[in-house]
């Protein structure tokens, strides 16, 4: 195949670098077509790379170009070199088709801002760092696209930093990542230093070869699991993401849910022999991710922003994603990853058009009854959360089953219910999410109605485009049960996956469990049926009998509180002690002090001039004299 | 012949009349006049030495020396002048702007 691709992140670069220095003087429709644009060129390129790479056999990958060497310093060594294989095939086509979609229904979104060519610099430049990301062939260039993205989204959920909450939103993420960030970091020194190699293919061959010692495979696999907790949202560094909502709309969809928060996902199955030779390690990945998609789908219950039950909804999948690379079903992950990508950017697109419609609203309480209103919206935001509860023939079912068929065929069953009760409380909130926007009986604001209509059509495309995709992306991964070789996804990414301990459940099991996942799915959306259209009152109810319980949930376990209390409080309380002891005192008073030794010196030593000629001409004679005496004695 | 010598302690003797001049005396036209006793002790002193060194170089440096110092007498007597026209005096003591 041709090595034309390390062309796909330089010409999102090449367009923030112009939209970066031209984009204040160029008219709003240039900008559009360029961002667009660039990102759909990446797009094609990803797309004949892909086609040339499945025409070559799999012991040709990865296919590597090979730009320039960035940093040789003794044995150390990392390139700029890019590489191609199935797992970078699947991450950039993501990245490229949904980036491309999110940028064009940006265009109608951020329409009246008055900071457009800004929004689209930031855009082309996070498409450019997450395809760094995820193309770099050595761990050193990928952590660069690691924190470019964190830059980015730092950026641009403080995108309208006069609003002091998105200024904020913007420094937590920021500030949470980096405590993620210095996980991966240290985890990146120790396999510079063990391995002595950045490349990846050098990193699985001296792990997969059993050269380093089992407990350090272990401390280097969590090590780096703490990096992806950070970025992609996980028990304990999730505090972020719902905070992160104070960004426009399409860069929650593109950032928030479709393709940076899954960058912890895609470095954990990029290294995922790690994770198989330390069964530990998998072990640990797999529970984290079980509890966070439990927990974080209970705080969904209660919210009442919609952009929030969706944000809470994310990190809820993305700890799917983790069950699966945690039992070493990497190629399932992967494969939520992707369907997940197009389900939730459309739901947070959809949240998006919703709000568009309705001036800004984000309270579902303030909804309801809007299905009459959004003839295109709506459906399409049905299909999203049909996909996502993990209704049969939507893709969101065959992805979610692989993942939890794998957990069960592990033996893990206990990670298995987590999964499943987790799939009934996501059926659930998704559900509650609809009936309370669109059905129901209307609770728009007066003011809000006057202006109340669908999104042009620059925004509504988009959405049918994903909504199709959410439909007919998980049957590129069959399950098993529908023939042997149906699972094309898997095939296609196993020759990167180091052969762990798999196992195999017989057809009558594989059968049972989907007949679960089925049952599972429908009732919660009966369930959100019963509580929010048949008989709203019982949701009330149920408060009023588990006050503590509701609390509990509506204050999202007071985690940001107590995050508050043990960590940011005393951080605050001691820079304060620092600033008043130490930079006042010392520092500061250091530099005063000198001034003011400066100024004593220069007045004393101006009495010196008496301005009298006579006694300037006697000081120099007798410079004179002593000079001439120095001289010649 | 006189020996180089003589000429040196009559420049030498000017030298110092003029510095001693310089200090003691008030007039900054007295002043200025010491300051061209010193300065032409010093070219005293050049053609002295251009003298027994049979050179020219001395003498022309002289030449260039006498130039100088017209041209720095039409300056420093117009600075006095003005001086004068601003202060009506030319006592050095009463001049003191810079004093510290």
């Amino acid at each position: 195949m041709s090595d034309i691709f390390w062309l796909i992140p330089l010409i999102p670069a090449l367009s923030t670098l112009i939209l970066a220095v031209f984009g204040d003087r160029l008219p709003k429709k240039y900008i559009s077509f360029q961002a667009c644009g660039a990102v759909f060129v990446s797009f094609l390129i990803s797309l004949y790379s892909f086609i040339g790479l499945l025409n070559i056999s799999p012991e040709q990958y990865p296919v590597v170009k090979n730009l320039f060497t960035w940093i040789h310093s003794g044995n150390f060594q990392a390139n700029l070199s890019f590489q191609f294989d199935p797992l970078t095939a699947v991450m950039t086509l993501v990245v490229t088709a949904v980036g491309f979609l999110i940028h064009v229904y940006s265009i109608g979104y951020m329409a009246e801002d008055r900071s457009y060519s800004r929004f689209f610099t930031l855009m082309n430049l996070f498409t450019f760092s997450m395809l760094i990301l995820v193309m770099a062939s050595n761990i050193v260039l990928m952590f660069v696209g690691w924190e470019g993205v964190g830059f980015c989204s730092y950026m641009l959920i403080g995108f309208w930093f006069e609003k002091h909450s998105a200024a904020n939103a913007g420094k937590k993420a920021f500030i949470v990542n980096r405590i993620g960030d210095a996980g991966f970091l240290i985890g990146i020194m120790f396999i510079i230093v063990s391995i002595g190699s950045t490349e990846f293919a050098n990193i699985n061959h001296a792990v997969a070869g059993g050269s380093l010692s089992p407990g350090l495979v272990t401390l280097i696999a969590l090590l780096l699991f703490v990096g992806a907790t950070g970025k992609s949202a996980q028990i304990p560094l999730y505090v972020w993401l719902p905070d992160a909502m104070e960004g426009p709309t399409p860069v929650s969809a593109l950032i928030h849910a479709a393709t940076m928060v899954t960058a912890g996902v895609y470095m954990v199955a990029r290294l995922n022999v790690f994770y198989t030779m330390s069964e530990a390690a998998g072990f640990i990945v797999a529970l984290i991710g079980a509890i966070t998609a439990v927990y974080a789908a209970t705080m969904a219950l209660t919210q009442n922003d919609i952009k929030r039950v969706l944000a809470y909804s994310t990190i809820s999948q993305i700890g799917y994603m983790f069950i699966g690379c945690g039992v070493g079903a990497f190629a399932a992950g992967i494969f939520h990853l992707y369907t997940h990508a197009f389900f939730k950017s459309l739901l947070f697109l959809a949240a998006g058009s919703v709000m568009h419609a309705l001036s800004g609203e984000l309270d579902m309480r303030k909804m309801g009854g809007l299905k009459k209103y959004m003839p295109y919206t709506y459906p399409t935001f049905l299909i999203g959360a049909i996909a996502i509860a993990g209704v049969p023939f939507l893709s969101g079912f065959f992805s979610k089953d692989a993942i939890l068929t794998a957990a069960f065929a592990n033996g893990q069953y206990v990670i298995w219910a987590l999964g499943l009760s987790g799939a009934v409380l996501t059926a659930f909130y998704m559900f509650r999410l609809i009936f309370l926007t669109f059905h129901g009986k209307e609770r728009i604001q007066p003011e809000a109605k006057k202006h109340l209509h669908e999104s042009p059509s620059v925004m509504t495309v988009p959405l049918s485009i994903l909504a199709f995709f959410s439909v007919v992306a998980g049957y590129a991964g069959l399950p098993v049960v529908l023939g042997k070789n149906v699972n094309w996804f898997q095939n296609f990414l196993s020759p990167l996956m180091h052969p762990g301990h798999e196992a195999h459940l017989n057809l009558t099991t594989e059968w049972l469990l989907i007949g679960v996942s089925i049952v599972v799915a429908l009732g919660g959306i009966w369930i959100a049926y019963l509580f929010y259209l048949r008989n709203p009152q019982i949701p009330h109810r149920i408060a009023a009998r588990f006050p503590f319980l509701y609390k509990l949930l509506v204050h999202k376990y007071y985690v940001d509180e107590a995050y508050d209390t043990v960590f940011v409080k005393p951080a605050i309380k001691g820079s304060e002690f620092v600033y008043q002891k130490f930079d006042l005192n010392v520092i500061d008073g250091a530099v005063n002090k000198t001034a003011a030794g400066s100024g004593w010196l220069g007045k004393t030593l101006s009495y010196l001039q008496t301005g009298l000629i006579k006694d300037y001409a006697l000081v120099f004679l007798l410079g004179t004299i002593i000079l001439l005496g120095l001289l010649i004695f | 012949m006189i020996p180089t010598a003589y000429f040196l302690v009559l420049s030498a003797v000017l030298f110092v009349m003029g510095t001693v001049g310089f200090l003691v005396k008030k007039d900054l036209i007295t002043q200025f006049m010491c300051v061209e006793v010193m300065l032409n002790a010093a070219n005293l002193a050049f053609i002295a030495f251009a003298h027994s060194a049979s050179s020219l170089n001395g003498q022309i440096i002289v030449f260039f020396i006498i130039t100088v110092a017209a041209a720095e007498a039409a300056v420093g007597l117009a600075i006095i002048l003005l001086v004068y026209k601003q202060r009506k005096t030319v006592k050095s003591e009463d001049i003191s702007l810079m004093k510290g």
